[in-house]
């Protein structure tokens, strides 16, 4: 079967998924308006979980995430523990400072979150 | 709480700031009309702010970090004037078209954020309530909890003012002052003490 990576991209930020490592990537610089404006991006990630029992989150590229858009993330956490047999990997980046504030966050709604931090 | 007829106070409110050598307004109209199409040009004013702010700062590496002082005040100014400026335009009043102004104050170890916006009553009372519920509460349980109804749908827009206490450990203040001019109308000042 031969899945095609879905794709959002804009001047300011993209967002892909490659199913053959099962990771979503993300780039840029992503403080839409509020959560509604996050809606196709939620549905990119739910849709790409679908068929997985593991999936990454590659968040090493993305320099700016406002508060929406953690909400988002958090939201999507809650959807994989909701499945509860997906073993869910957010990898982020030392040198991005949100990262280092607030993912630890994520892993508070979902002990079994595994977080690998890159320098 | 500080309370007169008309003006509201809570938390780490200064009625004046002390004296800066160097800080920057910056005006906006709320032009709510045309948010879709100003949205990212508040973004680019917040990393206007988080570079303009980091320049004073200089390059050493500070402890158990990857990134350096003026990298991390920029990333710092920069997430928190975005989350006060979109909190400022979605919370103005379209019938008021009564200028958002943000204006950031630099001390030797510290920046103080001071922004201020037009909101009608009924939002203005909402926000006081929240303002209540943050000073009576831990700010990590509150966090977690409202990161768990936001996560299930119901949590509004209250983790701006949430992640900027619990992972930036910003300092707020707040005051709403009932407008001479317009009974319909709050003004709303937020305050925000950053130690850098």
């Amino acid at each position: 079967m031969n899945i095609k990576p879905v794709e959002i991209k804009t001047d300011d930020y993209s967002i892909w998924y490659e199913p053959e490592s099962s990771t979503a990537f993300f780039q840029g610089f992503l403080r839409l308006d509020g959560m509604a404006e996050y809606q196709p991006i939620m549905n990119l990630l739910v849709s790409a979980i679908e068929e997985s029992d593991s999936f990454n989150v590659n968040l090493k590229d993305l320099e700016f995430l406002n508060s929406s858009g953690i909400s988002m993330l958090s939201m999507f956490v809650v959807r994989v523990r909701e499945r509860g047999n997906i073993q869910l990997v957010l990898q982020g980046s030392e040198k991005v400072l949100w990262q280092t504030k607030s993912l630890k966050n994520l892993q508070r709604l979902m002990p079994s979150l595994t977080l690998e931090f890159s320098s | 709480m500080v309370q007169t007829n008309d003006i509201h106070t809570f938390g780490d409110f200064l009625a004046a700031v002390p004296a800066s050598e160097e800080y920057l307004t910056l005006n906006f109209s709320p032009a709510l009309a045309l948010r879709k199409q100003r949205w990212r040009n508040y973004g680019l004013s917040a990393d206007f702010l988080g570079d303009y702010f980091a320049a004073f700062f200089p390059g050493e590496t500070l402890p158990n970090s990857k990134i350096d002082r003026r990298n991390t005040v920029k990333a710092t100014v920069s997430y928190i004037a975005n989350e006060l400026i979109e909190n400022a335009v979605k919370y103005s009043d379209e019938a008021f078209p009564l200028p958002i102004s943000i204006t950031l104050f630099l001390y030797e170890s510290k920046i103080i954020f001071q922004i201020t916006n037009y909101s009608n009553l009924p939002g203005g009372e909402n926000y006081q309530a929240f303002v209540q519920a943050i000073l009576n509460s831990d700010p990590s349980e509150l966090y977690l909890q409202q990161l768990e109804k936001t996560a299930m749908g119901a949590g509004g827009s209250s983790m701006g003012l949430l992640t900027m206490i619990n992972d930036y450990s910003a300092q707020f203040g707040w005051q709403f002052q009932a407008s001479h001019h317009n009974p319909e109308v709050v003004q709303v000042t937020v305050m925000v003490h950053l130690e850098v």
